[in-house]
């Protein structure tokens, strides 16, 4: 019963959320502000964590092919499919719900318990839009980062294969064009949007309505990493069956 | 002027406001007092709209809140200023920003008019070499002067303070109180202040209204508290040997 109650509140929090900003000159500087944070403020720690995904990917790969029969440019092949169709989509929105969606909640929390969100409401300022609003438009950026995550996972696997003498560097990129379907990048930047939606929108819901004290925005945070990672995990095999079933 | 009829509120099954009826008049200090639990800052989120009362009503100069479309209920609050018990200025923002804050949203002023008012405001809350610190560098007393400043800035009818002294010295309480009643009584604005603190209540307390179990139980000036025979508000009143002692030698003075 409390979960349908969740999800209805959630729902009302939308509806609030998409209301006619009460100045959009505000507005604007909280989007560009949002966007520094959420977007290039994640960028370094993905660009890591690709690059040594993609090796270890490409890696594992080269390590697994036993047969003499299966060729080299496998190599390139799966590195490519694993980062494009889940890695960079959904890997990297799992750690983003750990990075961007503890700092949403943990935010907005601190907020809801210092009586901020009570001094906006109280001067009549729609408080879901001011603060949900923002992060919503910001995270419709995710895609960018995510294209540079599968660049550079790409990039991890190409130095890993070539350097640590588990492909040619020919292999690896005739493998990375093989059968290639761009489709699948679509299929990617589609689910992308997806879940920056839901990287925006179920942390904020933890952190808007939260009630209690200072140890409440600590758990709200972690039970907010939890759900956002199960409704991502749950859309990923939704959406996969829909466009590649 | 506020009026509130017979107001009632519950929290499941708890029932927090029992039917509260009282005038708050405009350019004077109105305080309630309670124990802890008595409903007070229920009242105070209903007065300010973050709570829907289930029975009776609330005007503001005559007009109903409840009545009242979203439109006008969003203008009505822009008529209100709020100081918390916490302050709860944005921490992400300037003294100078939180103060700029309101006017930025609400209206179309130039940025010279803005800084003209911004400038007065903190002037008259005596803060004039804060404008360019953050909440967390400046003192309690200095936090709460700021939030004043935020809640006058628009000139409001009405101004709502919960527990506007508490974790403050009893020097700066003092400060803060004449402060409130002077902006109070320069500005015509209808206050309605939530407190427990004894020495606002002799200070600053025009009206007082006392608030037992959801129920007012008193109501009167600072000066009729000395008088009451009241059970519940001595109690809660004297219930130091302090307040006990003052209220005696009064009584004296007066016989």
């Amino acid at each position: 019963m409390n979960y349908v109650a969740s999800i209805g509140s959630y729902a009302i929090m939308i509806k609030e959320v998409f209301k006619k900003p009460t100045k959009w000159r505000i507005m604007k500087s909280l989007i560009l502000k949002e966007i520094d944070e959420l977007i290039f403020g994640s960028l370094g720690i993905l660009i890591f964590i690709s690059f040594f995904i993609g090796a270890v990917v490409a890696i594992q790969t080269a390590l697994n092919i036993t047969s003499e029969l299966i060729p080299k440019n496998l190599v390139g092949f799966a590195t490519r499919q694993s980062i494009i169709l889940e890695f960079a989509p959904t890997f990297c929105s799992i750690i983003m719900a750990g990075k961007v969606g503890s700092y949403i909640t943990s935010s907005i929390g601190t907020m809801r318990v210092t009586e901020q969100i009570d001094a906006l409401e109280v001067m009549g300022v729609n408080a879901l839009n001011y603060l949900v609003f923002p992060k919503i438009v910001a995270l419709l950026m995710y895609p960018f980062i995510i294209a540079v995550s599968m660049f550079v996972g790409i990039l991890g696997g190409w130095v890993a294969a070539t350097f640590g003498g588990h492909s040619t560097s020919a292999d690896f990129t005739e493998g990375l064009t093989l059968d290639f379907i761009p489709f699948h990048v679509t299929y990617a930047f589609i689910k992308t949007l997806v879940f920056a939606f839901i990287l925006a929108t179920i942390p904020s819901f933890h952190g808007f309505y939260l009630k209690g004290g200072a140890l409440d925005v600590g758990k709200a945070s972690t039970t907010s990493f939890i759900w956002t990672s199960i409704v991502i995990v749950i859309l990923n095999g939704i959406l996969t069956q829909l466009l590649l079933g | 002027m506020i009026e509130v009829d017979n107001i009632h509120k519950s929290f499941g099954d708890a029932h927090i406001l029992k039917g509260v009826s009282t005038t708050f008049h405009k350019g004077q200090t109105n305080l309630i007092i309670g124990q802890s639990g008595s409903g007070k800052t229920v009242f105070l989120k209903c007065l300010l709209g973050l709570h829907s009362p289930e029975e009776g009503t609330i005007s503001y100069d005559g007009k109903a809140y409840s009545k009242l479309n979203t439109d006008e209920r969003r203008n009505l609050r822009q008529e209100m200023g709020m100081v918390f018990q916490g302050s709860a200025l944005f921490d992400s923002m300037t003294v100078e920003g939180n103060v700029r804050f309101p006017l930025e949203m609400f209206t179309k002023q130039a940025k010279s008019e803005m800084q003209d008012r911004i400038d007065f405001v903190l002037k008259r809350v005596n803060l004039v070499d804060a404008h360019h610190k953050y909440p967390s560098e400046i003192s309690g007393g200095m936090q709460k002067r700021v939030a004043i400043a935020r809640a006058i800035v628009m000139n409001p009818k009405y101004l709502f303070c919960d527990e506007p002294n508490s974790g403050l010295d009893p020097k700066t309480a003092i400060v803060i109180d004449n402060l409130i009643q002077e902006i109070t009584e320069e500005y015509e604005i209808t206050t309605v202040i939530n407190t427990h603190d004894m020495n606002s209540v002799m200070e600053i307390g025009k009206k007082i209204i006392f608030l037992k179990d959801g129920l007012k139980a008193w109501e009167g000036t600072n000066k009729d508290i000395f008088r009451t025979d009241n059970e519940a508000v001595t109690n809660f009143v004297y219930s130091s040997d302090l307040f006990k002692k003052v209220r005696q030698m009064y009584l004296e003075e007066r016989n």
